[in-house]
């Protein structure tokens, strides 16, 4: 199924007769679903883009590049730095911008500027039972009635299938700037993170690669305009002196921080885990991964691990969550606690009644 | 604007409802007497006002858990209350509700500046959470204009706002967890100082769900460290359209000001004679503020300045001291005592692209002739946060009804440039009968739909956000069940 409206969309939902599986661009999603493909890359096209009101609003199935590229056209880009996991899932095929809000997916940038549903000011979707279904707008403050719009990033197309989504954009900055810290062991780089992320001097990124070619390598990251950037960069610099440093204008490591490029073509399971910043050396330290990366200041975790373990065994009880992000043998999302779980499930079945959207992609 | 009629049912049984939740609470923290229960009568949207069956002063999780059982077995419906300060009624009770305030509850649970997150009890006011930080120089961003007396409990109920979102974003972006206790009294722990959620973003539509989904008693919020230094430059014109495309170049720019606030006329004119802040007279003033370090400061004001020059302006003054700064900021901060010594207001708060800016401050002109009532707007520009003052006097009988239905024309036009009927205050029982202007039913069977899900006897907040025609099959349906 491949709807050009979304008209189409609601029709073919209204009289499926089974599961479908979700697709946009088909380059992030995890988890195994079996049922009829359902693409969105029919739903295509920038509705409206005003720069001076930094809103842009688009059909689900616009490829993310045509966005980007818009973006960059107007000296703007998405905040929330959407990773490009084809390279982490060995996937082909165009991420839609549908799918970057169907699975929430952000970058370094939020721990700073905030996730894709920190941006995400409106929604249409067509729920389970083929009806089109409209929260938000297009407007940077929304408190008319509830925020569904949350609800949907990152609910993987199980409680609707987005036809439209309206976002926040922001100038891109003038300049960035990366202060590279050397030979830093896990503990010792997470605590320099939070030191640099604690700082007036506004860090949008805060990443360590234990297994950087040359030893340990943590980065934070400074952006705006020029001279600011310049002195906020000697300024954080100053927090580091007795530790072996240099800055790197432009992006500098980010794109492959983002994507996860360190682990690209290892074989083996990934793992992303969400924790409490200063508990991530701890936490990582139980799973005995065969190659770590941090990022969002140690709240972050990738993890690549042998296929088959179960991290989360390994993990035992702690503040956060994992996601088997590639690999099998495990349920991809983490099980939640009962309460939660059936809230969810409630909202599911309200949502998707005959549970047919992406059927058990978040709970099995 | 009408509340269900209260359930003579619950009403018999008052004597018998007080005494279990006495059962479960210390005396002093069940108030029934009429002249005590009065001061819950209303919040912050004072013309109605309504005592409640009883009110509620819990301690702690395990209280409230406990009490919200009680109603929950008494099928009583039960109001939250933060510190009554909402502007919509988000807290107005009915006769047969028990307010449960959760304005005892104030503590610090936990400070880590490591991972830049509070925890504390949401009775705890949104100042006093920044107070609470200030030593180590971390604050708490979202700043309602009623920071000082307002809960964070409230906060995340309307997901309130402030003059400084543009930069930090509302509460939403700055909540990080809850204990939230349903209806039933199960407690529920969501997020923490870890960020997302493992499956469905539950947190996201907690915030501003109005008090209708549970009862959030503890929240982790997001401290951020305290910038160098901020300084405010002010900006006057001679229409409102040059005002709203400088807004719209300064956004364009690249510069992200923490506040850009614009006031016209009539609010000019009233907030300077109330503050004699000494502001231009003119058709239109923008205060708009930059963050940083003196030099970041001086490099960011001169931009914004290059920008305003190519707009004429009638007026630039920046701050060349903190003496200077608090004048700028002197009469928009005075702007709601300004009018309120004028005349009785009602405060609107409906959003708009900011593109949209000129056309509606025009037509709000012309509806304020068209219904002989005065219009002062104050508003944050950047992000496009309207607040219209109407002034009335609520002693002319027919007034407020005249008030009301302007306001209603006024978000009616918002919705229709593209905006919204609420930017920051909350739907409440204010905007409740406007919904439909802005939802379809679909719309708002989705949003009731997440309330089934949280609370199916429609016990919390029942006659709020929805207009009582559209949820009363619901409402009617849980109570027939008692």
């Amino acid at each position: 199924m491949r709807p050009e409206s979304e008209a189409e969309l609601a029709a073919e939902i209204a009289g499926a007769e089974g599961p479908l599986l979700i697709r946009g661009g088909g380059t992030r999603g995890v988890g195994a679903v079996a049922g009829t493909v359902l693409e969105t890359g029919g739903l295509a096209g920038i509705t409206l883009y005003e720069p001076g009101a930094l809103t842009l609003v688009a059909r689900a199935g616009t490829p993310l590049a045509e966005v980007e590229a818009a973006l960059a056209a107007e000296g703007q880009r998405l905040a929330f730095e959407p990773p490009d996991l084809r390279g982490l899932l060995g996937r082909s095929g165009d991420s839609t911008l549908g799918g970057v809000v169907a699975a929430n997916a952000s970058g370094p940038r939020r721990i700073a500027a905030g996730a894709c549903r920190d941006f995400l000011l409106g929604v249409r979707f067509v729920d389970g039972r083929g009806q089109v279904v409209r929260n938000g707008g297009r407007v940077m403050k929304n408190v008319t009635g509830y925020d569904l719009v949350k609800l949907m990033a990152g609910a993987c197309g199980t409680l609707g299938v987005l036809s439209e989504v309206s976002l926040k954009v922001l100038p891109r900055p003038e300049v960035s700037a990366t202060l590279v810290l050397h030979g830093l062991d896990d503990r010792a780089a997470v605590a320099a993170l939070a030191r640099g992320l604690g700082s007036p001097y506004e860090v949008t990124g805060a990443a360590h690669d234990p297994g950087a070619g040359d030893g340990p390598r943590s980065y934070l990251r400074i952006e705006g305009f020029a001279r600011s950037v310049a002195y906020r960069m000697e300024r954080l610099r100053g927090l580091f002196a007795d530790v072996a440093a240099e800055v790197v204008e432009g992006e500098g490591p980010w794109p492959g921080l983002r994507d996860v490029a360190p682990f690209h073509g290892r074989a083996g399971a990934v793992w992303r885990l969400s924790v409490t910043p200063s508990e991530a050396p701890a936490l990582a330290a139980r799973l005995g991964a065969e190659a770590l990366l941090y990022d969002w200041g140690g709240g972050l975790v990738w993890a690549l691990l042998p296929e088959g373990v179960d991290a989360r065994a390994r993990l035992g009880v702690f503040r956060g969550h994992a996601t088997l992000l590639r690999g099998a043998g495990c349920a991809a999302f983490h099980p939640e606690p009962a309460p939660v779980a059936a809230l969810s499930a409630g909202l599911r079945q309200r949502f998707d009644p005959r549970g047919i959207l992406n059927p058990g992609l978040m709970t099995s | 604007m009408q509340m269900p009629a209260p359930d003579a049912r619950i009403l018999a049984r008052k004597a018998q409802i007080v005494a279990r939740l006495r059962t479960v609470l210390p005396e002093t923290a069940v108030i029934s007497e009429l002249a005590e229960t009065r001061a819950y009568e209303c919040d912050a949207l004072t013309a109605y006002r309504c005592p409640p069956l009883c009110v509620v002063l819990p301690g702690s999780t395990e209280d409230v858990s406990a009490v919200l059982r009680i109603c929950h077995e008494e099928g009583v419906p039960v109001v939250p209350r933060g510190s009554g300060t909402s502007l919509a009624g988000g807290a107005l009770p009915t006769a047969d509700a028990v307010i449960l305030g959760v304005a005892r509850m104030t503590e610090v649970l936990e400070t880590d500046y490591t991972n830049r997150v509070i925890r504390v009890q949401t009775g705890r006011t949104n100042l006093s959470v920044s107070g609470a930080v200030a030593e180590e120089d971390f604050f708490y961003a979202p700043d309602p204009s009623s920071q000082l007396a307002c809960a964070i409990a409230g906060n995340i109920a309307m997901n309130s706002g402030g003059a400084h979102c543009l930069k930090y974003g509302v509460t939403t972006n700055n909540l990080l967890g809850v204990t939230l206790v349903l209806m039933d009294g199960t407690v529920v722990e969501l997020g923490g100082a870890h960020l997302d959620a493992p499956g469905l973003d539950l947190l996201g539509v907690i915030c501003g769900s109005e008090g209708q989904l549970g009862v959030v008693t503890e929240a982790s919020l997001r401290i951020l460290r305290k910038p160098e230094g901020a300084r405010p430059v002010l900006m006057g014109f001679d229409s409102n359209e040059v005002a709203g495309a400088c807004v719209s170049d300064i956004i364009k720019a690249g510069v992200l000001p923490v506040a850009i606030e614009f006031m016209d006329r009539p609010c000019i004119e009233a907030c300077e004679a109330f503050a004699h802040a000494g502001y231009p007279m003119c058709e239109a003033l923008l205060i708009v503020e930059v963050e940083g370090s003196p030099d970041e400061i001086d490099e960011q004001l001169a931009l914004i300045l290059a920008i305003a020059r190519r707009h004429d302006p009638v007026e630039l003054r920046e701050a060349r001291d903190a003496d200077e700064a608090g004048r700028i900021w002197l009469g928009r901060k005075s702007a709601f005592g300004a009018m309120g010594q004028i005349n009785d207001y009602m405060c609107l708060d409906g959003t708009i692209p900011v593109t949209a800016l000129p056309e509606v401050l025009r037509r709000i002109a012309g509806l304020s002739e068209e219904f002989g009532l005065k219009v002062a707007n104050v508003f944050h520009a950047g992000d496009g946060n309207m607040h219209p003052l109407i002034l009335f006097d609520a002693n002319t009988p027919g007034q407020l009804e005249l008030c009301e239905a302007f306001g209603a024309e006024i978000l009616k036009l918002c919705v229709e440039v593209g905006g919204c009927l609420t930017g920051e205050h909350g739907v409440g029982i204010e905007k409740r009968d406007l919904m439909s202007v802005q939802y379809a039913p679909a719309d708002l069977e989705a949003q009731m739909a997440v309330k089934d899900v949280f609370d199916p006897r429609w016990l919390l907040n029942p006659a709020k956000v929805f207009p009582l025609d559209v949820s009363e099959p619901r409402r009617s349906v849980a109570l027939a069940a008692e």
